[in-house]
């Protein structure tokens, strides 16, 4: 075990040893690795526009992670944020295309999102359902969901809704989109970052306030460590699971927030580049813990973009394995840190 | 022949963890032939004791005899090549293996790829069950065996070790009374072929009714070693505790009042179809315990959680159960309570408490529903800290740490203490279900809990009290019904309650008939 006051310090220490190790890996193929580094940090806190990509890719995992973290209070493992995030955001695209074409963006933003939540929810809450009523693993259906998802929108994009000879759907009306950063405050960043990095952070506040300050937090917390207690207490656990996936899929759908509405404007075969997935890691680095989501999305998206621009000096496929091992490493180191629980 | 013979000597045994001593000096003879019981409260070291001996632990310091040889043990197994065996209180078995496979698993003395002489293995394991009284099919599945015959393949398993001295831990915490009485005909059987037993309890009723010699721990001392004859069990419990201690709470006769439980013809039916529960029909009165005796397993379960709302949603259910003229029939488990229900379930860790939060919001849990510890979408935390404080001293709750600490850093006695406290304080209770109240807690909490429930029931709470403990429920109870296969097979008057209470082990006995 580590001394209790260094414990604040130990993803700290991980994400150092594990950047080490990726230096390991860039030297082994020839190339200077504090100068990849520093190229990387160059190009995405030192440029405007690098930026605004971290930010851009860093809110759709904040989104991604808390979709994971709030089923993950009462031990449900969401696989399915890729699957909510698609239905969510083709949703979305529907939904601002059927808008009409002057609609105000205090009506036509909310209505969509509202969509895009919606369709999220339900997504997830099939899995939820099949698990309270059937006894159905999460894991398996989520995982399943995730494929059917991918099938119906794609057959939908190519077969009905694509604009002929493209993968994506019409234009949404303007009424229906989030403004970016550069619109907002008169910027020359031309990255795609937006209003939904601001609707992150409240989200994600509003789940820390959900899980630690309210009674309903209370009942989740129960649910999770012990069921069968919670249960007797009085806590309808099956309702609580049910929402908590609930929950979790609308959180996902927000983060076509950030793809369609901020970004797109349309839905587009290729959109949510797995950032699904990414929400798993995202979420168990910060502990499922909503605030310390924003820090590890960062991290995430930062080595996300960050990969990009270092393509002239390291190969994207050597780069894949660089981000791989020091995520990896990062949740080991820290796992190692604190010391394995006592069985 | 001489091979059975086994003794010890454990001499200055010494074992500290970080700051806590869990055995201080200790020094202990286990002679050849005898039954040595070792008796203190949780925590006093016993178990630490025993695993030394058993080649778990290595000691601090002191020295360890085996039949006159001094050994250091680095693992059981070479505890066990020196012929000392163990039975864990939670069984190591296998349970989809027969009983005679896992008797030889692990020293199996053949080939790797042979065969094993199973016919010969299963008559001897039926002549050694034989010789000592424990009767076992070989053959049978251990999964199919009652807890009581999971326990003789232990034993068995060790003896197949020719273990020469047996170290029991709580072997009868699991048993009933007659299987109780079987388990001692055999060590007393084992012990007379020379072998030597320590056995580890609480019980003290047992020390008396078994052991040759008793040593008394307390606080990682031993306190004391004398002949189990020279001893009394409140000269053994004033020894554990280290005060004297009440073994019988005082509970003086109240005025029973009007019905508040009502239970008629109840029935229940697990999905396969067996019966748990027959023709149940009981009646609990305000300002009197109905104490139900009887064996683990004869639909307490079952009935326990029909009052309590979480009955399996496929078993079939029938018959009448009324809080004071409403059906408790179909309410969740919420509705239950806001009656002014209190249930303390016989599985404290598994139902009642969540061990990794703190103290304050064990409290909570089954009352969070209630106004009074609300404030906006969240909780009164500092209503919720004084209410705790406020518990933790009246209920004489002790921890170490400062603030709100995790359950589970609480001793298993203080835990139950917590429940009750919170179940008590219901406000409007009116019917309070303790199951198992007591169990796996110390002598000096037993006496806290027991004085806690009189004085609810003398508030003129209905109090219905399951418990396989038959001192337990004589102590407490206004009324008892005896449980049998689910029923109530006989129901002893307040009066003959009273009479039995000064009887003594007779009544008992008589109780003993009726359950069994």
């Amino acid at each position: 075990m580590t001394p209790r006051n260094l414990r604040p310090f130990i993803p700290i220490f991980s994400v150092l040893l594990a950047l080490g190790l990726g230096s390991v890996v860039i030297a082994a193929t020839g190339t200077n690795p504090i100068e990849v580094y520093l190229r990387m940090i160059r190009s995405t806190f030192g440029s405007g526009y690098g930026f605004g990509q971290v930010l851009f890719r860093t809110t759709t995992l904040v989104f991604a992670g808390l979709a994971v973290a709030v089923p993950f209070r009462l031990r449900l493992f969401n696989i399915g944020v890729e699957g909510q995030l698609l239905m969510g955001s083709f949703a979305a695209a529907l939904c601002g295309m059927a808008l009409p074409a002057g609609v105000h963006p205090l009506l036509g933003v909310p209505a969509t999102l509202l969509c895009a939540m919606a369709a999220g929810s339900l997504w997830a809450i099939t899995a939820g359902w099949l698990k309270v009523g059937y006894g159905v693993n999460e894991v398996i259906s989520t995982i399943m969901l995730n494929f059917i998802a991918q099938a119906i929108t794609g057959y939908l994009l190519t077969n009905h809704f694509a604009v002929p000879s493209t993968v994506h759907t019409p234009a949404m009306v303007p009424g229906a989109t989030l403004p970016g950063f550069d619109q907002l405050l008169g910027l020359s960043w031309h990255a795609p970052a937006n209003l939904s990095a601001l609707l992150a952070i409240v989200v994600s506040s509003a789940t820390a306030i959900l899980f630690y300050r309210t009674r309903y937090g209370y009942t989740l917390t129960a649910s999770g460590l012990n069921p069968e207690a919670a249960r007797h207490a009085g806590i309808d656990t099956d309702a609580r699971i049910l929402w908590a996936m609930a929950i979790g899929g609308a959180i996902a759908g927000l983060g076509a927030g950030n793809l369609v509405l901020g970004y797109k404007h349309c839905f587009e075969s290729g959109l949510t580049t797995g950032a699904g997935f990414m929400g798993i890691a995202v979420a168990l680095l910060a502990g499922a813990h909503p605030v310390w989501i924003l820090l590890s999305a960062l991290l995430f998206g930062w080595l996300d973009y960050g990969g990009l621009t270092v393509n002239t000096l390291v190969p994207k496929e050597l780069f894949m394995i660089v981000q791989a091992v020091t995520i990896l490493c990062i949740i080991s180191f820290s796992a190692f840190f604190r010391g394995r629980p006592a069985k | 022949m001489d091979g059975a013979h086994g003794s010890a000597r454990l001499s200055g045994i010494s074992k500290s963890f970080g700051a806590f001593m869990a055995n201080d000096d200790i020094s202990l003879t286990l002679a050849p032939g005898s039954i040595h019981a070792l008796v203190g409260e949780n925590g006093a070291g016993k178990s630490t004791l025993s695993n030394i001996l058993y080649g778990l632990i290595k000691p601090g310091s002191g020295s360890i005899e085996v039949n006159g040889k001094q050994v250091s043990f680095d693992s059981p197994r070479q505890a066990i090549e020196a012929g000392i065996g163990m039975v864990h209180q939670h069984f190591m078995l296998v349970p989809t293996l027969t009983v005679a496979e896992n008797i030889v698993l692990g020293s199996e003395q053949t080939a790797l790829f042979r065969p094993l002489p199973m016919r010969n293995l299963e008559r001897g394991i039926v002549a050694l069950s034989r010789r000592h009284g424990m009767e076992v099919d070989p053959r049978a599945l251990v999964s199919s065996l009652s807890v009581g015959g999971q326990q003789r393949v232990e034993i068995l398993k060790i003896l197949y070790r020719k273990a020469r001295i047996l170290i029991l831990d709580e072997p009868t915490a699991v048993l009933s009374p007659p299987e109780t009485e079987g388990l001692f005909g055999t060590l007393r059987s084992l012990a007379a072929e020379g072998r030597s037993i320590m056995l580890i309890t609480h019980k003290l009723d047992e020390v008396l009714a078994v052991a040759d010699t008793v040593s008394v721990m307390r606080r990682g001392r031993l306190v004391g070693t004398m002949p189990a004859a020279a001893a009394t069990k409140v000269k053994l419990a004033q020894m554990m505790v280290g005060r004297d201690v009440l073994l019988r709470a005082d509970n003086p006769p109240g005025e029973s009042g009007r019905v508040v439980l009502s239970i008629d013809n109840l029935n229940y039916a697990t999905p396969d179809k067996r019966r748990r529960l027959q023709d149940l029909a009981l009646k609990v009165q305000a300002g009197e315990v109905y104490g139900i005796a009887g064996v683990e397993g004869n639909g307490q379960s079952e009935l326990l959680s029909i009052l309590r709302g979480t009955r399996d949603p496929e078993a079939s259910v029938s018959g009448s159960i009324e809080l004071e003229g409403n059906p408790l029939w179909s309410l969740t488990p919420d509705r239950i309570a806001a009656l002014g229900i209190s249930i303390v379930p016989e599985d404290r860790l598994k139902n009642a408490v969540i061990p990794e939060l703190g103290i304050r919001e064990n409290l909570l849990l089954g009352r969070h529903a209630e106004q009074a510890f609300h404030r906006g979408f969240g909780f009164d935390r500092e209503r919720l800290a004084c209410e705790t404080e406020r518990l933790v001293s009246e209920y004489d709750i002790r921890y170490g740490a400062e603030g709100n600490p995790p359950l589970s850093s609480l001793s298993g006695g203080n835990q139950q203490k917590l429940v009750l406290a919170r179940e008590l304080e219901r406000p409007g209770l009116r019917l309070l279900v303790l199951a198992q109240p007591t169990r796996g807690v110390d002598i000096g909490a037993i006496e806290q809990i027991h004085r806690r429930i009189i004085e609810a029931r003398r508030k003129g709470v209905a109090i219905l009290l399951i418990s396989s403990e038959l001192e337990e429920v004589i102590s407490l109870s206004t009324r008892i019904g005896c449980l049998f296969e689910g029923t109530i097979r006989h129901e002893f008057s307040e009066r003959e309650v009273l009479r039995g209470r000064l009887e003594g082990s007779g009544f008992e006995k008589e109780i003993g008939l009726h359950i069994t």
